[in-house]
């Protein structure tokens, strides 16, 4: 009995021995590996296991670093990124759309990653496509090192075309080429399928607009510029292809979404991003894309996203180092490669190779061929009320409450008021 | 009556649970929205002060205006309509019949389902390009309206699935008021050869006046703070014909990060709602009957 005693508690303090060494190790380890935070709306839903591929690579290669991975749905991001922001909770390294990013970095929340790649002797910025690399720069300041980049063509459907006896769209059509082949189309599609869906918003607005050959703000960002005589042509453009009933109206559409209505083959011509490839790989008919019809001079989108870091950071070398990574490094730009996850905004265009021989779309160059001529977003502090109020009188336009001149007149008066207080 | 110090205690500790998330989750932050009501604040960096700024800037603000209006005119059209259809189911279940329970438990079922439920099923019944109602009425050879795609129907689609929705718990509030009624007054009235209907007008409808008033400060007070459907079913669209004070208040604050002109909406709102519940309060002496 007195042996099973003595076993008893040399098993035990061996117990607690073995349990404090662990204990010990753990803490030690833990303290030696600084942990960030990365904030992400990209990756939601489709990518998150790609990004914590990425992030084991990461790892693996900075074994003392580890990136802690907070998602939200791009609908929710914006809001939860402010309220932590406000709240003291900026995440070390978050992801920004360049529409978003003058607002953050104007506010004095990002970090100047100059000081962090200059003492970085291996960075070098060309590794970068030079555009999407400029745009976050504010001031002199680079706050954001770009990770994606992405552009709206015209998806076509290949059958409706085909049935109706209409040409396919090509890379050299202008808008009168759209507006015939929209006429022709009108003339033989059944009722409920429609030749063309190109919505009357902000974001199609200042795109056609560049296709006009104007400008949405002065040089100086004080003075709309968008009531002009391009403004004017542009919106009529895009108002009159609802009217003339190649659009559908809201009331045509109810409740179907757009994308949802090309993917049922209602819509012939379909003005969209190309993040909707994947969506549109299993559609019943053959489709394709080309890039945009242009006004006066071709025009379009070219939206980026950034890794940014927080001003307030305690890790600012180490959100500096998977900025660099998620965004440039070669593993992290196969695993976006392999997955479809928009397309790296990196110069060396024999790496992206793999995404141009991917299919449908057949003619994928023509992604590339719309970057040639990128119209950037008009981007002020006041974003996104400058869109809202935009967007308002637009639809007041499309619905035929107010004239067009009209309609851009009180937009430009509303726009002006809000640059006033920049 | 005062309280021994053994009570005073044996008291805290019950309101304690409910009085600290109150004053965490609801009084602190009411006070912190009044004061940043007299700054700006864009959420990014500190709030600046600017004293009655943001309360002047509110009375030029058409965007405001349109959704107090509108605002108003959601109250217009869904008290009555509510409180119709409330009080005629509350007569109608007034009484014990086979699937009566049952009957209540559906009319009541709406009141405990998501409002995101309950607003995409109405945008569906109303869906302009084959929903359910233009569906019917096509079948008349009526074509039907856009619904909450036209701003002259925009309000209406989304005050009929409100009426709907609640239309359970104002039933609910006025069937306890009936139940409450003596059924001697009643009795007294039909010897006395009163119809059914100087029943209902003479008797009835008086004395379920407390009911009313209970149903109509707090359906106020719930309604001019509407929102939910309305950020579900049309944003605020189309045009604005649908834009109410709160929905002003979240794009403010969250998407234009105005944080201290939201906050000062929001005061102005509680101070609209604080006059309408006073004046409801001292005008209820010369129509509410408590005999």
């Amino acid at each position: 009995m007195k042996g099973m005693k003595s076993k008893f508690w040399a098993a035990g303090i061996a117990g607690l021995l073995i349990a404090s060494v662990g204990l010990v190790s753990n803490t030690v380890a833990a303290a030696s590996k600084t942990t960030i935070n990365f904030f992400t709306f990209t990756a939601v839903p489709d990518h998150m296991k790609d990004l914590q591929a990425m992030v084991a690579a990461f790892e693996k290669k900075n074994p003392t670093i580890h990136v802690n991975i907070q998602s939200a749905s791009y609908a929710d991001y914006w809001t939860k990124l402010k309220t932590r922001v406000a709240g003291n909770q900026t995440p070390d390294a978050f992801e920004l759309n360049y529409e978003n990013f003058v607002t953050y970095a104007a506010a004095g929340t990002l970090l100047d990653l100059s000081k962090e790649s200059k003492k970085d002797k291996s960075f070098k910025k060309s590794i970068y496509y030079g555009k999407a690399y400029d745009v976050f720069n504010l001031r002199g300041k680079q706050y954001g090192v770009p990770a994606s980049f992405s552009t709206v063509v015209l998806y076509y459907n290949k059958d409706l075309f085909k049935a109706a006896g209409v040409e396919a769209p090509k890379a050299n059509w202008d808008w009168s080429d759209e507006a015939s082949a929209s006429a022709a189309l009108k003339a033989k599609l059944p009722a409920g399928t429609y030749a063309d869906f190109q919505p009357t918003q902000f974001w199609e607005f200042y795109k056609v607009l560049g296709q006009a050959g104007g400008s949405f703000l002065s040089a100086d960002k004080k003075t709309a510029l968008f009531n002009k005589q391009p403004g004017i042509n542009a919106l009529n453009w895009l108002v009159g292809k609802t009217v003339a009933g190649y659009t559908p109206t809201k009331a045509q559409m109810g409740t179907l979404a757009d994308d949802a209505m090309f993917k049922a083959g209602k819509i012939a011509m379909y003005h969209s991003g190309i993040w909707l490839f994947d969506s549109f790989k299993d559609a019943p008919f053959g489709w394709d894309i080309a890039v945009e019809p242009g006004g006066v001079s071709p025009g379009n989108h070219f939206f980026a996203n950034a890794v940014v870091a927080s001003a307030k950071s305690k890790y600012p070398n180490a959100s500096w180092k998977w900025a660099q990574f998620m965004t440039s490094d070669p593993a992290a730009i196969k695993i976006r490669l392999g997955a479809n996850w928009e397309i790296p905004a990196i110069s060396n265009k024999a790496t992206l190779s793999s995404y141009l021989s991917k299919t449908p779309p057949a003619n994928r160059a023509a992604v590339f061929e719309a970057l040639k001529n990128p119209v950037t977003p008009p981007v002020i502090r006041q974003q996104n009320e400058m869109q809202d109020v935009v967007n308002a009188w637009l639809e007041k336009a499309l619905n035929g409450s107010i004239s067009v001149t009209e309609a851009l007149n009180s937009a430009a008066k509303d726009v002006n008021a809000i640059l006033a207080k920049e | 009556m005062s309280l021994k110090s053994g009570q005073s205690r044996t008291a805290a500790v019950f309101i304690a649970p409910s009085l600290i998330p109150l004053v965490l989750f609801l009084i602190l932050p009411m006070l912190a929205a009044g004061v940043l009501s007299f700054t700006t604040w864009d959420l990014l960096s500190p709030p600046t002060w600017v004293g009655f700024e943001n309360f002047k800037a509110l009375l030029h603000d058409a965007n405001f205006r349109n959704a107090l209006q509108n605002t108003l005119i959601f109250i217009a059209g869904y008290l009555p309509l509510v409180y119709i259809l409330g009080l005629s189911a509350a007569l109608a279940l007034d009484r014990k019949f086979k699937g009566s329970m049952a009957l209540r438990a559906a009319f009541f079922l709406p009141v405990i389902t998501s409002w995101v439920i309950v607003a995409l099923l109405w945008k569906w019944i109303l869906n302009p390009n084959g929903g359910v109602v233009n569906s019917a009425l096509h079948l008349f050879g009526i074509q039907g309206p856009g619904w909450w795609t036209s701003k002259s129907w925009a309000m209406i689609s989304v005050i009929v699935p409100s009426a709907w929705k609640d239309l359970g718990w104002v039933m609910l509030i006025l069937l306890a008021g009936l139940q409450a009624i003596p059924p001697e007054y009643k009795e007294a009235a039909a010897i006395d050869g009163a119809s059914k209907r100087q029943i209902l007008l003479h008797i009835t409808l008086p004395l379920l006046t407390p009911a009313s008033f209970f149903v109509l400060v707090i359906s106020l007070i719930n309604n001019f703070q509407v929102f939910d459907q309305i950020w579900i079913m049309t944003s605020g669209g189309p045009e604005g014909s649908t834009s109410v004070i709160v929905e002003q208040i979240v794009k403010n604050s969250f998407a234009y990060g105005k944080m201290g002109y939201a906050s000062a909406m929001s005061m102005s709102l509680f101070a609209i709602i604080m006059a309408v519940t006073v004046i409801q309060i001292r005008l209820q002496k010369k129509w509410v009957n408590y005999a």
